[in-house]
């Protein structure tokens, strides 16, 4: 379907389950844990996992720069969960340094604790009329977007999934359900000129 | 409607811890150095496990305030322990909001034959496990995440490894098992039926398994990882140690980077005196915490 190799950035969190999701799509990954992982991708996923880690990581080994620069000239990036957290130009109450790269600001463990943490079926249009299981864990919220990003979900009135051209930022977990239909759309956005 | 404390948001918090490492603290300023060195969770208690074994007595659930003080100290999850059996415990902690439950032989067991009914919280639990029998009885009672038991506050890795290669084994092993055999596979093991059947048919366990248990150094972390398990709880490795934030920024990278002996031969520089050790043999058979749960 998609002749490129994706590359999933394995510092920490969730990575093998995009990995897998992408394998069921017949799409070829790479886990990305240095600068030099980053030759050859074709798009970008920035996974759930705990965004203060990875920030760490992506710091130590001097990854920041090199993706920014990438996403920048075009690679496509999919963020979910922590991952949006990273692509948001504004964190809100944090000095968490992230890579910016979004016109986005959102709110840290938004919806509370882990016992606040939930599923719910997510209208979201441009995947079609059948509702997404979406599964929120201590998740984000985006509160604020610029007028160059499309709303694509929204949830209680808080934007929950978003787009600026090839950039796509989702604050639940698409990686942790059967529903391939995210997965697709990101890989759509490839084909975008 | 929302759906709160499903099996999924429970499991699916291990998964998100996965590749990271989750550290022993008993101040909210370990709190913030663990946080800052990239901790993905931290663990709060009154005393890490080297200093409980030290102290002998009953141990217990930790005093709220230190586990409140904690969860406002830092924005990684927290997770506290409760002792085997005590679900009371169980019920101040969810009450307190803690992000999962570890429900450890590191405390003085409160029941002799019962393990908490996990499945009534919407609180996550880990459990910590010596076989895949055990590992699936956790799971069974409702665990959504498992640990290797190791002996804790010992510094010495030796037990962990054991655990981790036993459960390994037992999966492959029920992997070549003919379906008419699973059966008396679960007789032997002790462990629910559809649970040993699920294990056979996909060659895993069905929730996160991490690490824990005299885990002291980075490659200690590393060699755990590179033997299957999904990231690592170190108790007393890091605050017990010479020169906590250094070493607790070394086993972070090499939880990370596993598999690559040059980034393991860096961060394993200059991190001063490791906790001192303790060898299995001298810790009497019904001293050792491993031997706690049932």
């Amino acid at each position: 379907m998609v002749a490129v190799i994706v590359g999933v950035l394995a510092l920490q969190g969730a990575f093998r389950e995009h990995q897998l999701m992408l394998a069921g799509l017949g799409v070829s990954s790479a886990q990305i844990r240095k600068p030099a992982d980053l030759q050859n991708i074709g798009a970008l996923i920035i996974p759930g996992g705990e965004s203060t880690t990875i920030s760490k990581l992506l710091a130590d080994y001097e990854l920041f720069d090199r993706i920014v620069s990438l996403v920048e000239g075009g690679l496509p990036v999919l963020g979910t969960c922590a991952g949006t957290i990273l692509l948001a130009k504004e964190i809100e109450d944090s000095t968490l340094p992230g890579l910016g790269l979004m016109d986005l600001r959102v709110r840290r463990n938004a919806f509370g604790r882990q016992v606040d943490s939930f599923e719910e079926d997510l209208p979201v249009p441009v995947l079609g009329d059948e509702p997404f299981r979406a599964v929120f864990i201590r998740a984000p919220q985006i509160t604020g977007a610029g007028p160059d990003v499309e709303v694509l979900a929204s949830y209680n009135g808080r934007i929950v999934m978003a787009r600026q051209n090839k950039m796509l930022a989702v604050t639940f977990h698409p990686e942790l359900t059967a529903d391939q239909r995210l997965h697709k759309y990101f890989l759509n956005l490839l084909e975008v000129s | 409607m929302a759906q709160k404390g499903t099996w999924t948001v429970k499991t699916g918090l291990a998964e998100m811890l996965k590749g990271g490492v989750i550290m022993d603290v008993t101040t909210p300023e370990q709190a913030k150095i663990a946080e800052e060195a990239g901790a993905c969770a931290v663990m709060a208690l009154e005393r890490v496990p080297a200093d409980i074994r030290a102290a002998g007595g009953v141990a217990r659930m930790a005093d709220p305030t230190v586990i409140t003080k904690i969860m406002e100290a830092v924005t990684i999850p927290v997770m506290a322990k409760a002792r085997i059996g005590h679900f009371v415990e169980a019920q101040i902690l969810q009450e307190l909001g803690v992000d999962y439950i570890d429900e450890s032989e590191v405390l003085t067991p409160a029941d002799e034959q019962h393990h908490i009914n996990k499945h009534a919280f919407k609180v996550p639990f880990v459990c910590g496990a010596r076989n895949l029998g055990e590992a699936l009885r956790r799971i069974g009672e409702g665990a959504a995440m498992i640990r290797t038991k190791g002996e804790p506050g010992t510094g010495n890795v030796v037990e962990a490894v054991r655990h981790m290669r036993l459960v390994a084994g037992e999966i492959r092993r029920l992997s070549n098992l003919l379906e008419e055999e699973i059966m008396s596979a679960a007789k032997e093991m002790r462990a629910p039926y559809d649970l040993v059947l699920k294990v056979a048919r996909e060659g895993k366990l069905p929730v996160v398994n991490f690490a824990a248990g005299g885990i002291a150094t980075p490659a200690d972390a590393a060699m755990m990882m590179q033997l299957g398990c999904d990231g690592i709880f170190v108790g007393s490795g890091i605050f017990k140690s010479e020169n906590a934030p250094a070493r607790a920024r070394a086993i972070v990278a090499a939880t990370t980077h596993f598999n690559d002996p040059a980034v393991l031969a860096e961060v394993s520089k200059n991190l001063g005196t490791a906790m001192p050790g303790l060898e299995i043999a001298t810790i009497l058979p019904e001293q050792r915490m491993q031997e706690r749960g049932w």
